[in-house]
């Protein structure tokens, strides 16, 4: 287990670098750049843009320049720059992670922009997935107990109508009514706790959807399985033999779920925030791609990447104490 | 009396589902509502979807009334005729990307299925890499490339052929299909590739090898039309979440531009005016969902029809 567990661990950062290799080119490859969005820039201008930011050096050099950035490189005497790890190792010094400056927002670094708006992203997304997973569980085991009766039909028929409003539908929707029409919570912006509900709310809706189908779908599977019989046939009552060892099966799918959601969440994240006007990294980044902003792209991609694959393997080692069948040489 | 194929049977299950045939019904209903619907709605009242009327500085942004059942948008169109008109652009983009990613997800799945091995390891890699890229990426940089003046020659065939000679901005639509369908083949390719290989033992692959079948004519002629079932299940999945895709992009600004509309670039102009227009969301908006629900019940339904061994879920 624990050889497996450093072998993924391992992996990850080659995978990030060649993720991080292929958004570069992707983003080389799209026409356009951060300089120039209308009007075109008289050609001693953008020589001068182009020399500083290194644009005109061949493509081979730039491409190493931006990784050996981003990995661990020696800093010139000559560099003044403060981003990144720095330690000194005798005599030179050592400048690791360094995703540069955002070439959209002057002055700052990348690495400072990520931090200062990752806690709004991450609060939200969590607690939208912690609701999504309550909800969602709740609602799948109930209707899993009391297959085809009322509950079942009417959390299936909640659940399908979760996942068929689009978000940025269901958010304005929940304001009108909540906000606007009842005062009961503030329509956007961040500040107190009443602030988030709605957000959360939002964003947690087609998750809860997905988790209470799996769920649902994942415990009447196993129901018939022989580990059940054999739970009954010892004498179990069956509240036990289904809470204790059917939930598992629902459970199997919907941590296997988690991987890709919170790569979706991280999308999902975008519209709560451009609809409740939230200062998050969603927003930050879909504008990064669209202006053409290099450095803040990587970063925020290299980021998502690592703690995506971290996530999965996290996923992948509570399969093993779930399913007792799953071992990992 | 009449034959009993498997595809039969599928096909009595699905009926005997209720919310799926409900699904069904509904998805034919709106078909056809949004292929005629315009037409109708143009000879009867003359309202356009895109045209802005020159009275429209007068009934801009109306509520529903007789003469306009959902109301006008801002620039005093009629919402009904722009939400049907709409509906064509959405539901296009449901059948024609879900069509691109089968296409290159069941071609792609199914070769490296079945040469197995080294390829099908180096193919599955390039899936998961293209899996980890943040699929807005990909998107804007197949818009950028192809879009505009680059726009490949058979897709400004294809929407001149549809849309009239010279349509500059139908042809950007149909690029839009393409990029979308060439995101959502991933998942695809994966669910046909384990199907091949689970098949490619079988006793059929070894007679047709005997007969001396091409590779390309045992992939394409035999283990192919026998991933049909689980390929058509995703398809019904990958439908509605192409079409979220676009209305997602739309939202963004990048999806379908201006004159033309969908029901996610509909949904987004409405979202401005949420607090006091707000049937300028509401049917847009409400209009997709009942789709998505129809689409999202036919999709469970034929997942009980094509595999007998689920139980009623």
């Amino acid at each position: 287990m624990l050889s497996f567990i450093l072998r993924r661990l391992l992996i990850i950062i080659p995978m990030a670098l060649l993720v991080i290799t292929l958004t570069w080119a992707l983003i080389r490859l799209a026409p356009g750049t951060f300089y120039s969005s209308e009007k075109k820039l008289p050609p001693a201008i953008e020589e001068n843009i182009k020399r500083k930011y290194g644009l005109d050096q061949p493509i081979g050099w730039q491409y190493l320049y931006m990784l050996g950035n981003i990995t661990c490189r020696t800093k010139g005497a000559d560099e003044k720059t403060t981003n990144g790890l720095q330690f000194n190792v005798g005599a030179y010094t050592f400048k690791c992670l360094d995703f540069g400056d955002s070439l959209k927002y002057q002055g700052q670094s990348v690495n400072e922009i990520i931090r200062r708006h990752l806690p709004y992203s991450a609060t939200i997304g969590i607690l939208a997935y912690l609701l999504a997973l309550v909800i969602g569980l709740t609602a799948g085991i109930i209707a899993a107990l009391k297959q085809n009766s009322m509950w079942d039909y009417g959390s299936m028929a909640l659940a399908m109508l979760g996942l068929s409003v689009p978000n940025f539908v269901f958010g304005p929707i929940l304001v009108l009514f909540f906000a606007l029409g009842l005062y009961l919570f503030p329509p956007a912006r961040w500040g107190g706790v009443g602030a988030i509900v709605l957000p959360v709310i939002t964003l947690s809706a087609i998750y809860a959807a997905y988790i209470a189908r799996l769920t649902r779908a994942g415990m009447l599977e196993v129901m018939r399985s022989d580990y059940i019989r054999t739970a009954r046939a010892k004498g179990l009552d069956e509240k036990t033999v289904l809470l204790r060892h059917a939930i598992r099966g629902g459970l199997i799918p919907v941590i296997s779920f988690t991987g890709p959601a919170l790569a979706a969440l991280l999308a999902g994240t975008v519209v709560v925030e451009r609809v409740f006007a939230i200062p998050g990294l969603g927003n930050i980044f879909i504008q990064s791609v669209l202006n053409r902003d290099e450095p803040l792209t990587l970063g925020i991609v290299a980021f998502l990447s690592i703690l995506i694959m971290v996530f999965n393997l996290i996923v992948d080692i509570s399969y093993g104490f779930l399913d007792p069948r799953i071992r990992y040489e | 009396m009449k034959g009993a194929s498997l595809w039969r049977d599928a096909w009595r299950r699905l009926l005997k589902n209720r919310l799926a045939f409900f699904g069904l019904v509904m998805l034919a209903l709106m078909a056809v509502a949004v292929i005629l619907g315009p037409m109708i709605v143009y000879a009867a009242t003359g309202f356009t979807a895109d045209g802005i009327p020159e009275n429209g500085d007068l009934i801009k942004s109306f509520p529903p009334s007789l003469r306009h059942p959902m109301g006008t948008d801002e620039a005093g169109r009629d919402m009904l005729a722009r939400v049907l008109q709409g509906g064509r652009i959405s539901l296009m983009v449901g059948v024609i990307s879900t069509l691109v990613s089968l296409v290159v997800g069941v071609s792609y799945g199914a070769i490296a299925g079945y040469l197995g091995g080294k390829i099908d390891n180096v193919m599955m890699r390039i899936v998961d890499m293209i899996y980890a890229i943040p699929y807005i990426l990909i998107v804007i940089v197949l818009l950028s490339v192809f879009g505009g003046q680059n726009t490949p020659a058979w897709i400004t065939y294809l929407s001149s052929k549809i849309g009239g000679a010279g349509n500059q901005g139908l042809s950007q639509i149909f690029l839009l299909f393409f990029a979308l369908g060439l995101v959502s083949w991933l998942t695809m390719a994966r669910v046909v590739r384990g199907q091949v290989l689970s098949l490619k033992n079988q006793e059929f692959v070894m007679a047709a090898k005997a007969t001396g079948v091409s590779t390309f004519g045992i992939v394409f002629r035999h283990l192919v039309p026998n991933t049909l079932g689980p390929v058509i299940v995703y398809a019904t999945l990958t439908v509605p979440s192409v079409m979220l895709t676009e209305a997602f992009l739309s939202y963004l600004g990048l999806g379908v531009q201006a004159p033309f509309a969908s029901w996610g670039s509909l949904a987004a102009d409405g979202v401005k005016n949420i607090a006091i227009f707000p049937w300028q969301l509401l049917f847009p908006g409400l209009t997709m969902a009942l789709a998505l629900f129809s689409l999202n019940f036919l999709g469970d339904g034929l997942r009980d029809a094509l595999d007998p061994q689920t139980r009623k879920f």
